[in-house]
């Protein structure tokens, strides 16, 4: 997949934040996708117009266990999410309902990808490229079992 | 091996797993609430119509307990109608155990589920809600998921697990007097930050938890999911037996530690050092001593949640509020109806009444910011509650300090964070 980034210079990203708690009620997943990032970036849906990758740091989708945090994201056409580290249901979420690809990434790549910058991910060759600085990082690849889990299309497809 | 890991191999039909280890494991039980289950339904009608799967019968609708929690009472429209298709689809299935709002016990699903004896020790229980790691104080393996996972459970019994590390936290001794649970959880989360444990287990152990009530545990392990645990775990003991007794289970099988279990990392607390302390805004992991914030005005204290209004907690803020009056708005939201009821019959609802304080109806409510005295731009309020990330309890720019029942309702009297030390 290739993409542009947005880049969020923090830790701790919560579900609160990314889909805020009035709006669990909701279901649909392009109402859900109305109010992504609502809790901290207002300018997020003019930013995802042209970009499709969020960058951030450690323990990104912390707090709750709300799936509606990753279906926003995804329905807004986020399709990767590079973070330092990942709360665990968050990521998850993300494999088990194939709405986007939790990547993690190290210090050095982080701090190398900028706002704007285009990458393109390779998943079988666990490489990112940065288009925009002709640059190329690794990505810690997928354990086992996710990895399975994502080529085949989130869990309801997977076959043990 | 340690608890956690037994349950998950029992689960998986491994006699021995390892930290690390991924498998499949058979669920015992699995909670669906008012959020989860309309996400479940939707993920069914989305894989129907896509031809992955086709959904005639669940697993075992017997292992599966419904019940509505955050949207009630219906706070509009959409809302109500979550609550039809939840009854809709309990009935589709043949799910008995359908807790409902209005209609006799009900109430914040991770209370439910000790209040009414739903999860025994040593099951697998998962549910759709991130505080599922509560139950876990019963001895069971609690974990929170979302509700793909929840549908993937109910539909084929099992789920895949990686076997997390253990961190364990050891107590020695007796809380002293005004000092919590909470407080005791908070500083834990203060020390070990909120991704402290992610994707382990926390497990508590020794004297000082041995000496702890049930209901005092279970605040312990609810707010591992604030340190990012996979689940919290305490091992099952005669009151845990007599507990559930009380609430009509008397077959379980219970697991306990092997002798050379092995964990990450022990961590020691000594419960004399121990005092009452704040989360202060914007993290749970933001912990300072109550006396180090006591300048700090409120404009509402808030008592309830998963949390915080367990019967025992709203004792100790009825042991605080009565015959005083409150100086800021003050809600009591009790966790269930049982223990809203067990509250009137001893006298709790007049006290609280009498201080000034609104009692509510059992709901997540402002917890979750979702109803029910959310909060405007700049307020601040002291609460019981688990989260303080902004806007968790309303507006983005309102505050909340989480604390123990003691310090909600010393705070409820005297306008400001207050130490029960000092009242």
């Amino acid at each position: 997949m290739k993409g542009k980034v947005i880049k969020y210079e923090q830790d701790n990203i919560d579900t609160d934040v990314i889909l805020p708690g009035p709006y669990l009620k909701l279901h649909e997943h392009s109402e859900l996708a109305e109010h992504a990032m609502e809790g901290m970036d207002p300018d997020f849906h003019s930013k995802v117009k042209n970009a499709s990758i969020i960058v951030t740091g450690n323990n990104f989708g912390c707090g709750s266990s709300r799936e509606h945090a990753p279906i926003a994201l995804s329905a807004s056409g986020i399709e990767a999410v590079l973070a330092l580290s990942f709360a665990r249901i968050f990521y998850r979420n993300s494999v088990d309902g194939a709405y986007l690809l939790p990547i993690e990434i190290d210090e050095k790549t982080y701090s190398s990808i900028s706002e704007n910058d285009e990458l393109e991910i390779d998943t079988t060759k666990n490489e990112i490229k940065n288009i925009t600085k002709n640059e190329t990082y690794s990505m810690k690849p997928f354990p086992d079992l996710i990895g399975k889990i994502i080529e085949a299309g989130g869990l309801f497809k997977y076959k043990p | 091996m340690n608890i956690t890991e037994k349950i998950l191999a029992r689960g998986a039909g491994e006699s021995k797993l390892e930290p690390g280890d991924v498998k499949f494991a058979k669920i015992d039980k699995v909670m669906l609430h008012d959020v989860s289950g309309p996400g479940v339904i939707k993920t069914f009608e989305k894989l129907e119509k896509d031809g992955v799967i086709k959904v005639d019968k669940l697993f075992d609708p017997s292992m599966i307990w419904v019940t509505e929690d955050h949207f009630v009472p219906s706070v509009d429209k959409i809302s109500a109608e979550n609550i039809i298709k939840l009854s809709d689809f309990t009935n589709r299935f043949g799910i008995k155990k359908h807790f409902k709002y209005g209609m006799g016990q009900y109430g914040i699903c991770h209370s439910m589920s000790h209040e009414e004896g739903l999860v025994s020790p040593g099951e697998l229980y998962v549910g759709g809600d991130s505080h599922t790691n509560t139950t876990g104080a019963l001895g069971a393996f609690a974990c929170g998921l979302g509700h793909t996972d929840i549908a993937y459970a109910i539909l084929n019994g099992k789920l895949w697990f990686k076997v997390p590390e253990t961190l364990y936290f050891k107590l020695n001794g007796k809380l002293p007097e005004n000092v919590m649970a909470k407080d005791f959880i908070l500083r834990i989360i203060g020390d070990i930050t909120t991704e402290g444990a992610a994707g382990k287990a926390m497990q508590f152990g020794g004297d000082g938890i041995t000496d702890m009530s049930v209901e005092s545990r279970l605040t312990l392990t609810n707010m591992t999911t604030e340190a990012g645990a996979k689940n919290g775990i305490i091992e099952p003991d005669q009151k845990v037996f007599d507990y559930i007794s009380e609430r009509g289970v008397s077959k379980y099988d219970a697991v306990y530690d092997d002798d050379d279990a092995q964990y990450e990392k022990t961590f020691e607390y000594e419960a004399s050092e121990l005092e009452p302390v704040v989360a202060k805004p914007f993290s749970p992991q933001n912990v300072s001593p109550v006396r180090e914030t006591s300048n700090i005005e409120i404009d509402k204290s808030y008592i309830g949640s998963c949390t915080g209004a367990k019967y025992e907690d709203l004792v100790a803020a009825a042991k605080i509020l009565k015959g005083k009056k409150v100086k800021v708005r003050t809600e009591v939201l009790p966790a269930t109806i049982s223990i809203y009821k067990k509250a009137t019959e001893n006298g709790l609802t007049q006290i609280f009444i009498d201080a000034g304080a609104v009692v509510g109806p059992p709901t997540c409510g402002a917890c979750c910011g979702a109803q029910m005295g959310v909060l405007a731009k700049d307020e601040v309020c002291v609460s019981t509650t688990n989260r303080n990330f902004p806007g968790r309890m309303g507006h983005l720019e309102s505050k909340t300090y989480l604390a123990s029942p003691l310090v909600t309702a010393a705070s409820a009297i005297t306008g400001k964070l207050t130490d029960p030390r000092d009242l």
